[in-house]
């Protein structure tokens, strides 16, 4: 992670700031400059709705070096209430309470560590509800 | 556009190769792959490497590895779609004599990733760094997602998969180019340490160095180098979405579905003309969906396939007889090219112990990422 390249995300991160295409309501997020489903490029920023339900799930025992000392931890696949899809680490859990279809929550949470000595790193993280 | 033939083959051994550098690793493959075919010239050639960059901080691949193998001045490119940089290397050959721009063409892959790199964070680059690898996702972890939801969606089992592993291993120990060339059993894989679940380490092909290298002619002038003519009956690729997470379906891979039609229809064929098929089981999840979507059975179906001994080698549709990626080894770069000369070795009749019985027809199945890439090969022995 590099500061230039997290800047740019935290509308994304903080806020879940996505795009809205004009032409045929489909909404992005991360936003785009061409629409997936129509092509057309003209988009207005809306904040994604919060809950959701999980699609698929794993729970990492293995990761790379950035999240070292932090295994194991949940991730899933989520599902919000507008249709948007994204990936986020499911806190707070007890792995044996995750299943398929269960309804979750977006938070604020840190997610990693830019090194040793640089910035915290924050992002959304999903919970159980 | 002119028919092209595979006239040689030659690949290192797969496997942790601390003693040889991605320069000796590429040479050994491809003056092999020269020497076998007998040509006395190469017009130019395309390496695939996912990520050399990562493993060994070189990039450039194109002119090194040309330099190395004394090859100068001819024309050299490195060509990367993650996983699949080695069917994406055989198809710009393919095309590049095809269209009559070159009579003779080597297609190479080669990847060392022994060397010291975070090896999951540079596989990590094949996915989605700000809106999946950010959260800590891993491609275990991508495929494990996948296998949890064809759990959820069609009763896929834990033991299943296992038995996918199972065959990959059996398969690969007649393969004296395999990285694991012992046979595991079923309990051995469910009771393997848990990587990402619901996928254990013996789920998951490992870390390898590795380098193979086919050379590529026009039809016209096969006949001069050798008598086993092997047709390139049918090519094609397709993309998908970078991130697993945008997908319509999670249990489908569009890519192989779309990749798989075009392909067919180019060799004039149907599922059920292919002999056999080497495909790209970078997790035994993955086997399994790509029997699907390849059209060789139902959705849902993969699970109990190798179970019930359908991809067996003696089984109706031979999955992975090379040991696949699982047994065979990763090197993710060189992976394509090892499918393709995998079908060469069983359309020439020069298997083994591995040997399928009136292989004619093979197919090639390569992804990259958790299939935002997929390239296919279908080859034919004249």
């Amino acid at each position: 992670m590099i500061s230039p390249k997290y800047h740019r995300e935290i509308p994304q991160r903080y806020r879940l700031e996505a795009g809205k295409c004009k032409a045929c309501g489909n909404v992005s997020f991360p936003p785009r400059l061409v629409c997936p489903e129509c092509g057309k490029n003209e988009f207005e920023m809306v904040r994604l709705n919060d809950e959701g339900k999980l699609l698929t799930y794993t729970i990492i025992r293995v990761a790379s070096d950035k999240f070292f000392g932090t295994t194991p931890f949940a991730v899933g696949i989520v599902e919000l209430k507008d249709g948007v899809k994204l990936t986020a680490q499911i806190a707070d859990v007890n792995f044996d309470d995750l299943k398929i279809g269960q309804k979750v929550k977006l938070v604020f949470r840190k997610i990693q560590d830019e090194g040793k000595s640089g910035l915290h790193c924050y992002g959304y993280k999903a919970i159980l509800i | 556009m002119r028919d092209v033939a595979v006239i040689g083959i030659g690949m290192t051994q797969f496997g942790e190769l601390w003693g040889k550098s991605i320069k000796d690793i590429f040479v050994e493959a491809a003056s092999k792959a020269i020497k076998n075919a007998g040509v006395d010239h190469i017009d130019s050639m395309y390496v695939g490497s996912m990520s050399s960059g990562l493993f060994v901080g070189q990039e450039h691949l194109g002119a090194i590895l040309a330099d190395y193998l004394g090859q100068t001045p001819i024309p050299s490119t490195r060509v990367e779609s993650a996983c699949a940089s080695g069917g994406a290397a055989f198809r710009a050959a393919y095309f590049e004599v095809a269209s009559g721009a070159s009579d003779i063409v080597l297609a190479g892959g080669v990847e060392k990733m022994t060397d010291g790199a975070d090896v999951t964070d540079a596989l990590a680059t094949a996915a989605d760094q700000e809106y999946e690898v950010y959260q800590g996702v891993t491609f275990p972890g991508l495929y494990a997602m996948i296998a949890n939801a064809h759990m959820h969606e069609y009763g896929t089992t834990r033991e299943q998969l296992a038995a996918i592993a199972v065959k990959n291993h059996r398969n690969g120990a007649h393969n004296p180019n395999a990285q694991f060339r012992n046979p595991v059993t079923l309990e051995q894989v469910m009771n393997s340490t848990l990587v990402a679940d619901p996928l254990r380490l013996l789920d998951c092909s490992p870390v390898s160095d590795g380098g193979a290298a086919v050379i590529l002619c026009s039809m016209d002038i096969a006949k001069k180098f050798t008598d086993t003519i092997i047709k390139i009956k049918g090519t094609a690729q397709a993309s998908d979405t970078i991130a697993l997470h945008s997908r319509k379906s999670l249990t489908t891979l569009n890519s192989v579905v779309t990749a798989a039609q075009k392909a067919y229809k180019m060799a004039g064929v149907t599922p059920s003309d292919i002999n056999f098929a080497e495909v790209h089981d970078c997790f035994t999840i993955a086997e399994a969906v790509v029997y699907e979507d390849l059209g060789f059975c139902e959705k849902g179906c993969g699970g109990p396939a190798a179970e019930e001994g359908r991809t067996a080698i003696e089984g109706k549709t031979p999955l992975n007889t090379s040991g696949g990626l699982k047994s065979k080894g990763h090197p993710v770069g060189a992976t394509g090219i090892a499918q393709i000369i995998e079908l060469y070795e069983q359309l020439t009749g020069q298997a083994g112990k591995r040997q399928v019985k009136n292989a004619h027809i093979g197919l090639a199945q390569n992804m990259g990422g958790s299939g935002a890439s997929c390239v296919i090969n279908i080859l034919e022995a004249k």
